[in-house]
């Protein structure tokens, strides 16, 4: 389990707009990749100080594979993280305004307090 | 010495901008009351005259990440530049760069070091909408040079309240001790309830109307005991998932000083949040 690797693929991805079409278009191609050269990744330096432990669990994995938000917020991803992700993917294919976020929001009605711990 | 001419304590609404600025089909039918409330904020710091803002927010995982995770820090540097990719892209913000006031960020690092705040710092620092929405809502201009502030109010574990509250009260005995003779306005940007990414988000109201009633209360009046009593790191999460945000609120009371009523006191309930707008003058009202 890995709620910090799950989050740093969210804020890397989020943050670059050509990862944000490249996870909407092709999930299991861009998760496969990413976690080959970026799950090891130390952000502020170069790659020979790469880390060597990084990896998902099956079930991260899978759960961004299926872009399944709902599966996300259960295994304890930063919420903020996976709603802006989402936001971004998705929200052009709706119509009304906020008619995405809400349904997002509904489609999380079976959790109650407390809700899955985000601590990393 | 330099002079606390206001103290200043807002919601952070990134929709602001865009709301205010939509034309036509495109402006929300609250966008009008919304101008309205915002531009008599305004005034509040325009009649304070201020010639220098330290800004009070934190950062939304921008430049503040997991791999290194401050839990408070200032800014050092003489330009910041603002607004991210992702803000533009969700919010419609516009990129900025605002001037930084280096002496009074040395000042603050150093008193606060002293005083038993192990405060990190920036010397290169790219400042996000907790920071920008009260640029663009009190000085668009964004003429005067800034010190900002980031608490981590969003990457558990977190500080407690009550060092929230503390270190506000510490930030106005070192601002008011700065070597300066120049006007210095208080600004901090927190939430009240909020839920995001989570089953209760962006519903009709803030997602707990109720908190919002006594939190609001517990600021417009300085109720801090009050306000310790009730808040807790745990209890913040039946609110909303993001009302942690709450605690920059905190402490922004602990900048206002215990007891201190606020001067001008306004909110707005909107869809998803409840905002709410905070000035004191600490020296009286300006003339």
């Amino acid at each position: 389990m890995s709620k910090y690797l799950l989050d740093k693929f969210l804020y890397t991805v989020d943050r670059d707009p050509e990862l944000v079409e490249r996870y909407r278009a092709e999930p299991r191609e861009t998760v496969e990749w990413w976690e080959s050269t970026m799950a090891n990744s130390l952000l502020n330096s170069v790659g020979a100080e790469d880390s060597t432990w990084q990896s998902f669990a099956p079930a991260e994995r899978e759960a961004l594979v299926a872009q399944d938000h709902v599966k996300l917020f259960e295994l304890g991803a930063h919420p903020f993280l996976t709603l802006t992700l989402f936001i971004a993917m998705f929200e052009r294919d709706n119509k009304e305004p906020l008619e995405y976020q809400k349904a997002y929001g509904a489609r999380l009605a079976h959790f109650s307090l407390p809700y899955p711990d985000i601590t990393t | 010495m330099a002079s606390i001419v206001a103290v200043i304590a807002s919601t952070h609404h990134p929709f602001y901008y865009r709301a205010s600025t939509s034309t036509g089909e495109d402006r929300p039918p609250f966008a009008d009351e919304w101008t309205r409330k915002i531009l008599a904020f305004r005034e509040t710091l325009t009649r304070a005259n201020p010639d220098v803002l330290v800004m009070v927010g934190s950062d939304h995982f921008h430049q503040l990440w997991l791999d290194n995770m401050p839990q408070f820090l200032v800014g050092k540097a003489p330009f910041y530049d603002a607004n991210w990719y992702n803000e533009e892209r969700e919010f419609g913000l516009p990129r900025m760069t605002l001037r930084g006031q280096e002496d009074l960020s040395g000042h603050i690092l150093r008193s606060g070091l002293d005083a038993g705040f192990d405060l990190a710092f920036s010397n290169e620092l790219r400042i996000d909408h907790s920071i920008t929405c009260p640029i663009i809502t009190l000085r668009p201009e964004g003429d005067l040079p800034i010190v900002p502030i980031y608490t981590n109010i969003f990457a558990p574990p977190l500080p407690q309240p009550k060092r929230f509250v503390q270190l506000g009260e510490t930030i106005r005995e070192i601002v008011a001790s700065w070597p300066s003779d120049l006007r210095v306005a208080i600004i901090g940007t927190g939430h009240l309830s909020l839920e995001l990414g989570g089953p209760r988000q962006f519903g009709p109201h803030g997602p707990d109307p109720e908190f919002d009633q006594r939190a609001v209360e517990w600021i417009a009046t300085g109720d801090l005991d009050n306000c310790l009593r009730e808040v807790t790191l745990d209890s913040l999460h039946a609110p909303g998932n993001a009302t942690h945000g709450f605690m920059d609120f905190m402490l922004m009371m602990g900048v206002a000083g215990a007891g201190r009523k606020a001067d001008h006191v306004d909110t707005l309930d909107l869809f998803h949040t409840m905002e709410a707008y905070f000035t004191w003058y600490p020296n009286g009202e300006p003339a």
